[in-house]
Order: C-alpha cells, then sequence, then structure tokens
C-alpha cells in the first residue's frame, strides 16, 4: 500500500466521480441517486484523508530528498512519465489538500438542516441542486490538487493543474451566488492566462534540458560538475553518444519533463548559459517571469489580485474553503518548485523584486479588508494579505522566511477555510453578509461567537494559534535580510487587528438587532467542519514542529541551492 | 524603625536560608565575576500555569452547563481551587529556589521544542528565578484573592461561567508571560494577557461602549506589540549570525566581523572594539553539508559546536537566540565579546543597542501605559472592577517593568535607551496625576493614577534601580489592587454608581471597606506607615542619584523634582477620592437605580459588601503593611531583603549602573527621604482641606474661575480626540483609498481589458459577418441569383424556346457578319 500510497490519494475521488456518472446511466429516484453520490464523494475523500494522515505518519522527515515515489512511462516518444512523489516542500501541501478537501465535502452536505435553512424554494441551496454533477465535480477537483502537489513530472504537473481550472469554473458558475457567471468567467480565463505562459515555459525548458549545444558548453566549462551529472544519473550517455536522460524504466529519451532533473540541471546552470535575447534579458530570465506570472495569478498577487473577490464571494462556501485552504497555495509551492529550484540564479535576480510584491501584498490588501462591508470580502482579501508574507518569507532567503513561507501555507491552510466556513454559517442563516446589518449576535449564538473568535485571532496571528507561528518565523527570517520590508509589512499586524475585532464588534458585540434574535447556533454539520479545524489550530500553535520537522530539512537544501546560485 | 529593622532582619534570614546568609557577606557575591548562569532542571514547573488553564478550559467548555446544573459555587470553586494549586506549587517552587546557592537560583523545567528553522529556535521552557518568582508570586497570590472578591461581585451576573474562564486564562497567560524561558513564550503571554483583557473589558459586551474600549485596548496594545517585535528581530539581527556554523552566514554578518581573525572569539575586554570586513566570512565561502549544520543541534537546544569557552572553563553559546539564559550569558559573560560587539554595532547609523532598547521599550509603553500609548487603560474601565484590580492595576499592566528588568543587563548597556525611558515614565507620572485632580468617576481616578504609578515604575527602572522599580511593581500591586477591590466594594455598595460627586459619607455604612481604603490610601500616598513610602522614596532617590546612567547627569535631578511634584499630586487625588467617598453625608439619590438593580430590597442605602469581600481587602491591607519589610532600607548601607532577593538576576547591570552613579551622600538621602514625607503631608493636608465632609466651597470656585482649564483637564487634554482625527482618521482615508483604487483601478483595469477583448471579438466577428462570410455569401448569393433569373428563361412554353432559338439564330448571323 505505501508503494501507492500518494496515487491512491490523488485517484481515489476520481474513481468515485466515474462511479457518480455510471450511476447516472441507472434507472433511480432522485433522492436516491443524490444521496449515492454524496455517499460516495464522502467516501472517497475520506479514503483521501487516511492516506494523507497516513502520509504524515509516515513521512520521514529527518530523511532529505523524494519519499513515496512512483514512476511509470506515460508517453515514450516525448519523455513523459507518470511521476510523483512527496519531499519536504509537497508533503505538507498533499496533507493539507486532503484534509481541506474531507472538510469540504462535509460541509457540501445537507445533513442536520433546519426546516427554515433552505426557505425559498426559489434559491434552493447549492447542497440540493444537481447533486452527482456538483460531487462530480468536487471529486476531479480533488484529484487536481492532490496531483498538482505530487507531481514530479512537468507534462503532468500541467495536466493536473488544468483538471482543477475546469471543475473549479463549473462549481462556481453553476451552484455560485448572483454574479456566478462573471466570477467564473473571470476566475477561468484569469488562470489561463496564466497557464499559457506557464506552458510555454514547460515547454521552452523541456527542449533547453537536451539542448546538446547547451550540454556540451557546461561539459566546456565545468568539466567537473558535468562528469558529477552523468554520475549521479542526472545525465546519462545515450545510445548514439548523445547525452540525454533515463526513463523510470531505463529507456533514453534526448528531453527531459522530469522535474527533479531539470532542478539539478538549472542548478549547474544549464539554463543560465543560453545567451541572452533582446537587450539583455536571458532565457533563465524570461521563463521566470513567464512562470511567475503564471503563479502569481494563483497567490494571488496584487494587481493580479481581483478575481479572488469575486471568486470568493460568489463560489458556495465549501468551493471557498477549497478555494481558500488549497488552490492558494498553488501559487506559492509552483514558485518554488519551478522559479526557486530550476532557476535559481534568476531567482536570486528577482528576490528583492518578489519581496517588494510580497510587501505590497500584505499592506495593500489588509488596508483594502479594513474598508470592507461584505464579510466574504473581507475575509477573501485578507487571504490576499496572508499569502504575501509567503513571498516575503521566501524572498528573504533566510532559514527562518522559508520555513515560515512554507508554514504559512499550512497555517493559512487551516484557518482561512475556518474563515470562510464561518461566512456560510452566518449566510446560510441571514441569507446576507453585510457586516454592518448584523449587531450583538453573541447573544443568541455564543458557541458561533467562540468559534468565529478563534478564527479571527488564529488569522491576526495571535499566539498560541497556528497564524502566529509562520507570521513570526517570517518577519524574523525576513528582518535579517530585509529590514525595512519586514517592519512594513508588520505594520498589518496592526490594521489585521483593526479590521478583525472592528467586524467582531459590528457584527457581534453590543445591543442585538431584534431581526436576529432567533439566529439558530452552530448543527452538527458545522461543528464537524470547525471543530477540527480549529483543534489544529491549537495543536500548530504550540507544537507547529510536527510539521516544521517534515519541511525544513528539504526548504534548507532548496535555500542553499538558491543562494549558491 | 528599630524594631522594623530587627523585623526585617529576620525576613531576611528566612528568605535567604540560614547557612545562605551566613556564607555571603555584604555585597560579596556582587564582586565575584560574572559567569554563566547555572541552573537546576525541575519537572514540575509547568504544572502551575497548568492549574490555571484547566481552570479555564473546564469553565469555557462545560462551565454554563455546569452552572445551571449544579449552580454558580461549582465554577467559582473550580476557578478558586485552580488559583489555590498554582499558588501552592508555585511556593513549592520559592521553597525549592530558596534552597539553591544565591547565584544558582533558577529552575527551568524544558517540555518541548516548539519550532526551529535556523537559529530561530523557541522552546516550551518555563524557568523561574528570583524576579519570575516574585511576580508568579504576586500573580497567584493576589490573582487568589481576586478570584475570591469575585464570587461576591459578580454574584448577580448570569454569566458568572465566563468571567471565571476569562480570569483563569488570564492568570494562565500572565504565569506564560513571566516564566517564559524565552521571548517567543514570554510574547505568547503578552498577547495573551492582551487578548484576555480584550475579553474582560467587553465582559458586558451588550454596551456597545464596553465593546469599543475592548477593541482600543487591543488594537494599542498591538501597535507596542510592533515595536517589541522589531526591537526583538533587531537583537536577533545584531547577535547576528552564526560565529561557527559558517554555512549559512547572513549577509550582514559578511560585512561584520571582528577585526583581527585569528583571535576571533578570544576574550576582548577592552572597550572599543573595531570591526571590519572580514574577507573569509563572505558568503562564497563553501558551505557546509547539511548534515554538518544538523549535527549542531541538540534536543535540548545547546549547540555545543556553538559554544566558546569562558575564563573560568564555562562554556557560553554565542550568536541569535531567543532565550533569555543564552542571551544574558553572552552578553555578562566578558570573554564572549559580545557586550563589546552590541556597544559596537549600528543599525543604519544608528547605535544598534539604543534602538533595540526603544523599540523594546515601545512594546512596554503599551501594555505599561505609558505616553504615548496610555489611552486605552482609562478606558478600559469599562471591565468588572475586579478585573481592573487584577488586570489593569495589579499584574498585566505591569508586564513592561518585568520586561525591562528581566532584560536589565541589555538595557543597561545603552544610556540613551535608559534616559528614554525614564523620561517617559517620569513625564507619564505628571501628566497621568494632573488628569487625576479633576476625576470625578471613582474607578478614573484609579486608573489615572495607576498610569502615573507605572510611570514611577518606569522612572525607576530608567535610572537602573531595577530593584526599586520592581519593588515599587509588587507594592503598587498590593495598595492598588486594595485600592480598586474596595472601589468595587463601593460601587457595589453604592447600586452600581461611580461617581463619587454621589457619594460622600460611606464610612458611617462601609467600616471596613473605609479602613482598608485609608490604609491603602496611606500607601501610595508615601506616608512611612504603608509599603509604599519605601518603593517610591528608592526610586526617587535612585533617580536623584542617577549621574551618567542618563545622557545628561543633570536629568537625574530633573526627573527627582519631576516626581517630587508628581508625589504631592499622588497624595492630594487619592487623598481628594478618600474623602470625597467617605467623609460628609451619603449625597445619593436614594433608590435612584433601584429599577434594573437587584439590591432594591436594602432600600437604596449603601451598604457593607459580603464577607468574601471585605476580608479579601483586609488580607490585601495587611500585605500592605506586610511588604515594608521586603523593602525596608535605610541610608547606613542597610540592604533592603528585595534587593538581595532579585541581586542575582540583577547583576549583570549591578556594576555598571553603579559605577555610572552620582554616589551622592547619605546626607542627600535624608533631606531627600525628609521631602518626600513632606509631600505625602503635605497632598493629605490640601486635600483634607478642600474636600473633607464636603464643606469647602473652593474646588467648587476653582473650577468655576478656570471652566477652560478644568474642561481641559478633565477632558484628559483632548488626546483621545486628537488621535481619532490624525492618526485614526489617516489610516480610515488609506483604506478607503486602497479600496477605491482596488475597485476602480485594479478591477477596472481587469474589467476593460474584458472590454477590450469583447471588442476585438466583436470586430472580429464582425468582420467574420460581413466581409469574410460576406464574400462567401456574396459569391453563392451571385450563383442563385444568376440560377434564379435563368430559371425565369425556363418557361416550358414552346413558343418561347421558338423566339428564343430564331433571336439567337439572329444574334449569330449578325455577330458573324459584324466581325467580318
Amino acid at each position: 500500500m505505501t508503494n501507492h500510497l500518494l496515487s491512491l490519494i490523488v485517484f481515489a475521488p476520481a474513481v468515485a466521480a466515474m462511479l457518480i456518472c455510471v450511476s447516472l446511466t441507472m434507472p433511480m429516484q432522485k433522492a436516491a441517486r443524490d444521496n449515492l453520490a454524496r455517499f460516495l464523494a464522502l467516501a472517497a475523500s475520506f479514503i483521501a484523508l487516511l492516506g494523507g494522515l497516513w502520509l504524515w505518519v509516515a513521512y520521514d522527515g529527518t530523511a532529505s530528498g523524494l519519499q513515496f515515489t512512483e514512476r511509470a512511462t506515460w508517453i515514450r516518444s516525448l519523455g513523459i512519465e507518470y511521476s510523483v512523489g512527496v519531499d519536504g516542500i509537497s508533503v505538507s501541501m498533499v496533507i493539507l489538500s486532503t484534509l481541506i478537501s474531507f472538510v469540504a465535502t462535509i460541509a457540501s452536505m445537507p445533513w442536520w438542516k433546519r426546516a427554515d435553512e433552505h426557505s425559498d424554494p426559489a434559491h434552493p441551496h447549492f447542497s440540493e441542486v444537481k447533486v452527482p454533477g456538483y460531487m462530480v465535480m468536487l471529486l476531479i477537483l480533488q484529484t487536481g490538487m492532490s496531483g498538482t502537489f505530487a507531481s514530479l513530472d512537468m507534462f503532468l504537473f500541467f495536466v493536473f493543474w488544468e483538471v482543477m481550472l475546469l471543475p473549479m469554473y463549473f462549481l462556481i458558475g453553476i451552484w455560485g451566488g448572483p454574479r456566478k457567471e462573471y466570477a467564473a468567467i473571470k476566475f477561468f480565463l484569469y488562470t489561463l492566462a496564466g497557464s499559457v505562459l506557464l506552458l510555454l515555459a514547460v515547454i521552452a525548458l523541456y527542449y533547453k534540458s537536451g539542448d546538446p549545444v547547451l550540454l556540451a558548453r557546461l561539459s566546456q566549462l565545468n568539466p567537473e560538475l558535468f562528469r558529477k551529472l552523468l554520475s549521479d544519473g542526472t545525465l546519462f550517455r545515450g545510445p548514439s553518444g548523445a547525452v540525454g536522460f533515463h526513463l523510470g524504466d531505463g529507456s533514453f529519451t534526448p528531453h527531459t519533463f522530469d522535474m527533479v532533473v531539470l532542478a539539478r540541471l538549472g542548478q549547474a546552470g544549464l539554463f543560465d548559459l543560453v545567451g541572452p535575447f533582446l537587450a539583455g534579458v536571458t532565457f533563465a530570465k524570461l521563463m521566470w517571469v513567464f512562470m511567475f506570472i503564471a503563479f502569481a495569478v494563483k497567490v494571488p498577487l496584487v494587481p493580479l489580485h481581483t478575481w479572488l473577490p469575486d471568486a470568493h464571494v460568489e463560489a458556495p462556501t465549501p468551493i471557498s474553503v477549497i478555494l481558500a485552504g488549497v488552490l492558494l497555495k498553488m501559487g506559492i509551492y509552483g514558485m518554488l518548485r519551478f522559479n526557486w529550484a530550476i532557476l535559481p540564479s534568476a531567482t536570486s535576480a528577482f528576490a528583492a523584486l518578489v519581496a517588494a510584491f510580497g510587501v505590497v501584498n500584505v499592506v495593500y490588501a489588509a488596508m483594502v479588508c479594513l474598508a470592507q462591508r461584505d464579510l466574504k470580502k473581507l475575509i477573501a482579501y485578507s487571504s490576499v494579505s496572508h499569502m504575501g508574507f509567503s513571498l516575503l518569507g521566501m524572498a528573504a532567503m533566510t532559514e527562518a522566511g522559508m520555513s515560515g513561507a512554507v508554514l504559512n501555507l499550512f497555517t493559512h491552510g487551516l484557518i482561512s477555510p475556518m474563515l470562510f466556513l464561518i461566512v456560510g454559517v452566518i449566510y446560510d442563516r441571514a441569507h446576507h453578509r453585510e457586516i454592518e446589518g448584523f449587531g450583538g449576535i453573541a447573544q443568541v449564538v455564543p458557541e458561533y461567537t467562540a468559534v468565529m473568535g478563534l478564527a479571527f485571532f488564529a488569522s491576526l496571528g495571535l499566539p498560541g494559534l497556528a497564524g502566529f507561528v509562520s507570521e513570526f518565523l517570517v518577519l524574523n527570517g525576513s528582518f535579517m535580510t530585509l529590514p525595512w520590508h519586514t517592519a512594513l509589512a508588520a505594520t498589518s499586524a496592526i490594521i489585521t487587528v483593526a479590521y478583525y475585532l472592528w467586524t467582531i464588534q459590528r457584527m457581534f458585540l453590543g445591543s442585538l438587532n431584534p431581526k436576529y434574535s432567533h439566529l439558530p447556533d452552530l448543527n452538527w454539520r458545522e461543528r464537524l467542519t470547525l471543530y477540527p479545524l480549529a483543534a489544529l489550530t491549537l495543536l500548530f500553535g504550540f507544537y507547529p514542529n510536527v510539521m516544521l520537522s517534515l519541511i525544513n530539512a528539504d526548504l534548507f537544501r532548496l535555500l542553499r541551492q538558491v543562494k549558491g546560485a | 524603625m528599630d524594631l522594623l529593622c530587627h523585623v526585617r532582619d529576620f525576613v531576611l534570614a528566612a528568605a535567604e536560608g540560614a547557612g545562605e546568609a551566613a556564607k555571603h557577606g555584604e555585597g560579596a557575591a556582587r564582586e565575584a565575576a560574572l559567569g554563566v548562569q547555572a541552573f537546576k532542571r525541575v519537572g514540575y514547573l509547568w504544572l502551575i500555569p497548568f492549574f490555571p488553564m484547566v481552570g479555564a478550559i473546564v469553565n469555557a467548555v462545560v462551565g454554563a452547563r455546569l452552572q445551571k446544573r449544579f449552580g454558580k459555587s461549582v465554577v467559582t470553586n473550580l476557578a478558586i481551587g485552580a488559583m489555590a494549586a498554582a499558588f501552592v506549587t508555585a511556593a513549592v517552587a520559592f521553597v525549592d529556589l530558596v534552597g539553591q546557592p544565591e547565584h544558582e537560583r533558577l529552575l527551568v523545567n524544558h517540555l518541548w521544542n516548539m519550532f526551529t528553522a535556523g537559529d530561530v529556535q523557541a522552546n516550551l521552557t518555563f524557568a523561574l528565578d528570583p524576579l519570575s518568582m516574585m511576580m508568579v508570586l504576586i500573580i497567584t497570590f493576589i490573582g487568589a484573592l481576586i478570584h475570591v472578591y469575585s464570587v461576591g461581585y459578580m454574584a448577580e451576573d448570569p454569566d458568572t461561567w465566563r468571567f471565571f474562564a476569562y480570569l483563569n486564562l488570564f492568570v494562565f497567560s500572565m504565569l506564560l508571560l513571566v516564566m517564559g524561558d524565552n521571548f517567543v513564550l514570554m510574547f505568547f503571554g503578552w498577547e495573551g494577557v492582551g487578548l484576555c483583557s480584550y475579553l474582560l473589558i467587553g465582559f458586558w459586551y451588550k454596551d456597545i461602549d464596553k465593546a469599543k474600549a475592548a477593541v482600543k485596548a487591543f488594537v494599542t496594545n498591538r501597535i507596542g506589540d510592533f515595536g517589541f517585535v522589531l526591537g526583538l528581530f533587531l537583537l536577533f539581527w545584531a547577535l547576528g549570525g552564526q560565529w561557527e556554523k559558517r554555512s549559512v552566514i547572513p549577509p550582514h554578518e559578511s560585512r561584520w566581523a571582528l577585526a583581527d581573525p585569528a583571535h576571533l572569539y578570544e576574550a576582548r575586554a577592552e572597550a572599543g572594539t573595531t570591526y571590519v570586513a572580514d574577507p573569509t566570512l563572505s558568503p562564497q565561502t563553501p558551505p557546509a553539508t547539511y548534515a554538518e549544520v544538523e549535527k549542531l543541534a541538540t534536543p535540548e537546544g545547546w549547540r555545543p559546536g556553538a559554544s566558546i569557552a569562558t575564563r573560568d572553563g564555562g562554556k557560553v553559546r554565542v550568536g541569535p537566540t531567543l532565550s533569555f539564559r543564552e542571551l544574558r550569558d553572552q552578553i555578562a559573560v566578558e570573554s564572549t565579546g559580545v557586550k563589546n560587539r552590541l556597544t559596537g554595532l549600528t543599525f543604519f547609523g544608528m547605535p544598534l543597542l539604543a534602538l533595540v532598547g526603544i523599540l523594546l521599550f515601545v512594546g512596554a509603553t503599551a501594555k505599561s501605559a505609558q505616553i504615548p500609548l496610555y489611552v486605552w487603560l482609562p478606558d478600559a474601565m469599562a471591565g468588572p472592577t475586579p478585573v481592573s484590580a487584577l488586570i489593569h492595576a495589579a499584574t498585566m499592566v505591569t508586564a513592561g517593568v518585568y520586561m525591562v528588568a528581566r532584560l536589565n543587563f541589555l538595557f543597561a548597556l545603552s544610556t540613551t535607551a535608559m534616559t528614554v525611558i525614564a523620561c517617559t515614565g517620569a513625564a507619564t507620572a505628571l501628566f497621568a496625576a494632573s488628569i487625576g485632580f479633576v476625576q470625578n468617576d471613582i474607578k478614573k481616578v484609579l486608573a489615572y493614577s495607576t498610569v502615573s504609578q507605572l510611570g514611577f515604575m518606569f522612572i525607576g527602572v530608567g535610572v537602573g534601580a531595577y530593584w526599586a522599580g520592581t519593588y515599587h511593581l509588587l507594592t503598587h500591586a498590593f495598595f492598588k489592587a486594595c485600592l480598586f477591590l474596595g472601589s468595587g466594594s463601593v460601587i457595589l455598595g453604592c447600586h452600581h454608581e461611580q461617581d463619587m460627586r454621589k457619594m460622600g459619607g460611606l464610612k458611617k455604612y462601609m467600616p471596613l471597606t473605609e479602613k482598608t481604603y485609608l490604609y491603602a490610601c496611606i500607601a501610595i500616598s508615601g506616608f512611612p506607615l504603608a509599603n509604599g513610602f519605601f518603593s517610591k522614596d528608592e526610586i526617587l532617590w535612585k533617580a536623584f542619584d542617577a549621574g551618567n546612567n542618563l545622557a545628561d547627569p543633570a536629568l537625574g535631578k530633573v526627573i527627582w523634582l519631576v516626581g517630587w511634584v508628581t508625589a504631592l499630586g499622588t497624595a492630594f487625588y487619592m487623598w481628594r477620592s478618600y474623602y470625597l467617598t467617605f467623609t460628609g453625608e451619603y449625597r445619593g439619590g436614594h433608590g435612584a437605580h433601584e429599577s434594573g438593580d437587584a439590591h432594591g430590597h436594602h432600600g437604596g442605602l449603601p451598604h457593607e459588601s459580603p464577607r468574601s469581600m471585605t476580608w479579601v481587602l483586609a488580607a490585601l491591607a495587611v500585605g500592605c503593611f506586610l511588604t515594608i519589610f521586603l523593602g525596608l532600607w535605610g541610608p547606613a548601607g542597610v540592604e533592603p531583603v528585595l534587593e538581595r532577593w532579585l541581586e542575582p538576576v540583577l547583576a549583570p547591570s549591578h556594576a555598571l549602573v553603579a559605577a555610572r552613579g552620582a554616589h551622592e551622600g547619605p546626607l542627600a538621602e535624608w533631606l531627600l527621604m525628609a521631602a518626600s514625607v513632606a509631600v505625602a503631608f503635605g497632598g493629605w493636608a490640601a486635600a483634607r482641606a478642600l474636600y473633607k465632609d464636603a464643606k469647602s466651597t473652593v474646588p467648587a470656585t476653582l473650577a468655576a474661575k478656570y471652566p477652560r482649564l478644568h474642561r481641559w483637564v478633565l477632558d484628559k487634554y483632548y488626546v483621545d480626540e486628537a488621535y481619532r482625527k490624525t492618526v485614526l482618521a489617516a489610516i480610515w482615508a488609506g483604506a478607503k483609498a486602497c479600496d477605491l483604487f482596488d475597485r476602480v483601478v485594479v478591477d477596472g483595469a481587469v474589467n476593460a481589458a474584458a472590454a477590450v477583448g469583447r471588442f476585438v471579438c466583436d470586430v472580429d466577428g464582425a468582420i467574420d459577418k460581413y466581409l469574410v462570410d460576406g464574400a462567401v455569401n456574396f459569391v453563392a448569393d451571385g450563383a442563385l441569383g444568376f440560377g434564379r433569373a435563368l430559371r425565369r428563361v425556363q418557361t416550358g412554353r414552346l413558343e418561347h424556346y421558338l423566339y428564343a432559338a430564331v433571336a439567337g439564330a439572329l444574334a449569330v448571323v449578325l455577330l458573324t457578319f459584324l466581325v467580318q
């Protein structure tokens, strides 16, 4: 089982999606069909979650390098493989995506709904509409997410990346709010525009990887390194004497999509040997920019961020949960995997710029939060703000900054789903999200208020909760090299407190708005989704080492390679 | 005085342990060279914060149900039990600590490593040294008393469980703050107490003003935390780099290294060590393998590879650290050279240590309510009165003072930072006292008094008199808790009335409250009958004697003068509050508040509070007396118990501060003491003349004569309004601008791009439709039209065909003829 753990995690949801499709061909009552789809989705994401937890337990943090690898040749003529595996950078993300997917699946269930919850038959709750289709989309999305994080082959990565995009489009566009079409198309086009650049870069890197002229120059310039690359299995001499690569099954290929091999070549400086284009822009820098833009859309980087608030506002709660919890992380993850690992020299050159972007993200988005009236939009912008910390941390080129950046992905992946679930709770009851439209509801929903408080305080970085650790590490690490950037970014800690506490004050404190004197408190479905996340937030507040010990070794290695470039 | 000295000796002997007192002659230990802080590993310190934590969790999770099912006494007893258990454990730790040799008094309890990333290593480790021991005893003892008091005070509140859960959570956080052995754990507590303060100020959250006060407190504290964290990072940066681990050298370390690489880390006692660029530490140095780096880290957090030898054979780890002990060791042990390195470093042209000290102190100004971030504390009086006593007087607000004392070895290195602290303290003390003169709300008077007294503490720790500042912290904890709880008792007795103008004559109705309040007033105003005199006078004397500890030796005298005037003010406004409240005739409206008040059955007259409250008051008053003996001092070289007790903690800064002092003679000290006593009596006499029995008309006349001045002071110099109009307005405008920019410019650009895209597509579509497709259709239409035209020809009538044939033949003939 351990040999195919990642495949299990990735494809269990896809199998369930297929089963649901099969069930559609069978004659069944609508209710039975809906329930079957729900059950299959829940079962598959639970299996994936178990896989994720097993991965957490079984992953050896002391041994650096790839673990749980699987390789199989897919398209031999192009050297494309089905190659998956996790290292310190991706392991936390795979675990996170299984966890958040499961939470989102529970949140998609109509369980314990109250009679008055979906009173309007003209606007039924998303969990009751076209259920099999919804579940199929959700499951494909899950496959796409864990696949993206587990891929070690650039082509496979790109396939999963795109696989993820389509269900997201439909989930927002069909099950979303009033402006769902606008939001869905905006999300789709924005990401797709980035993907095109990514595809260009992927193909370019593929062809340059086996460029005989480049390889010859490398062997001339640094014969020792070249010999090392030959001996450690990065490069192979083919049957005709040409230098190329081996696939997993031992066959020869002149070019490679293998991300690990590409990273080694990149760190050896292969891509820096391509001559400059126009005006001194080198190949490496151009590819770096292409990939950076592609991933920056996902982060999202200000000013490429405006799709996010729209998508969040229109998406149904579980989709927002996935969007904030997992999808945003792919931007940072992709940057580390591609920009940082494959093009370290360009990364060094652009690090200051990335840091500046990170600071803008942090401060600008926090300022925008302060002016929001829609609770969900506020949370969406706070995500933009928090992702900026990761950019700052990884651009600082220090161990603490790097650790903090990746841990921030995980902790934000725990906290922001909680925040969106909290928004969902109030939206399901009040059918609006205007902050000013509430008032004093702490009196009627104490449990909800308590959980909300925990999530808000976790997000504003209260020590003892997960958000603090990553923020502290990022700021501490980045201060060592970028003191002024850090000082500026740290001001957001004040703004963040201001907008969260102000929101609490306006919604929950003061005299009760009589409209909501009968607001029901949390139900068990909501508890099932919120409490595990809350517990993890506390655990990571006091003992973040359970995750840091998995990610640090590989991150520091990556850091040294980038700094050595 | 003689008798008191005997009692003092007795207490001293008890605190020292019999053998210890004999072993150490006066000041003998101080002469010894500072070594590595020795410590004792113990396994039980975690229990001290654990009990309140459990109490908080249980009450938070099932408290509501417990209270409903079994009544309030279960939840209150649970909380009080947790406090008692914490206090008993703390007492055990105290005994353990006393049993250690004087300079090995440090108990360490390592639980686990919270996170490690490079140099940033934070352990969940508790430590108790004499300073934190003192704090723990204050917190658990006064905390437990205030828990008991709260039972009576909150008797009518339906949310008792929530109140006690918050209180326990507060104590837990406060214990983390003082027991943490590193900055991170201290910061856990630092922000944790901020959270609890937020929760408790806004305890009656249905009142939006109280909720707003809570938000204000937390946000203001965050501003301070911003400074604190930056100070910490700057210090971390300065300790910079991995002196032994050359593999991952931060860029600044590649620029700065000790001038003499051959003796890189040898003893450098002489001042003025210079730093030059060191080629051997450039980033080009080939990195060590990861395994090598990892080898240095051991589970206990010590990195043997990074330790360097001291003169006496011990080992000191140098380099960036978050641990207080490691920081103290590398700065205190001269042979590491860290002290000189730090004093020599600059950050963008600014002396680094001054910057670190000031930034850390910014954190203290928020937490301990100093100018300019004091504004939240007066508003914090919106919380229940026991909260004001525990959090906003006795414990949390003193965290800043504790932090400065804890880092005395650091602050003492920079006279600039010391000057800033002392001057801020003095300014705050005077400023807040002046507002206290005219306030009518009894809690507001006490709040401004607290701000003012905290200013005194900062004068103390600012001029290097760490023990005196800390002693004032301790005495203040007792007398101010007693005053606040006394005011709470009064407020409860007067049916939730806080305005002193509606009190008066309460002596008759609340005899025990009156007596304790009287004694606490004696303490705070500095009569030499209670603890306040001893601590305040020591601070003033040390300020006078500060000499070169401040940027200018004359500054110490100025600060003394400010403090002296403030002491006069303190005596005045405290006695004013006493006379307004307890003497004269009761001025409250009879039964005015009966409607919403469960006390209605008392017929509206004030009444004494239940015994659970008054006995707490009595206990605190007794504490005010007993704590005299901790700080009893005399100019003739009599050493106070507390100074001796804290000596191991303060030793690293002791010699430095003492060397810079002005060393005024004992005559000056006696004179100043007399002056202190004089102002105490002066303030009392003035207040008595003006406010006793509410007979004098002078206050009203004065207020009427200078209405604008009176209004100005009464409205706290409009500082809040100024902040609102400047800082808050600017932030709000910025937020609005960013939001507008986001919607109009950024999203506008996206939508414009989309519109352009659609326009291009439309044009494209139009071209496709009309030009390309048009051409195709034209051809098709042409063929079709031609066919249609041709169809007409085919009529099917023979004569038409015949005409056509004849016409054709004719045409052919004609054509042939023409061509030829």
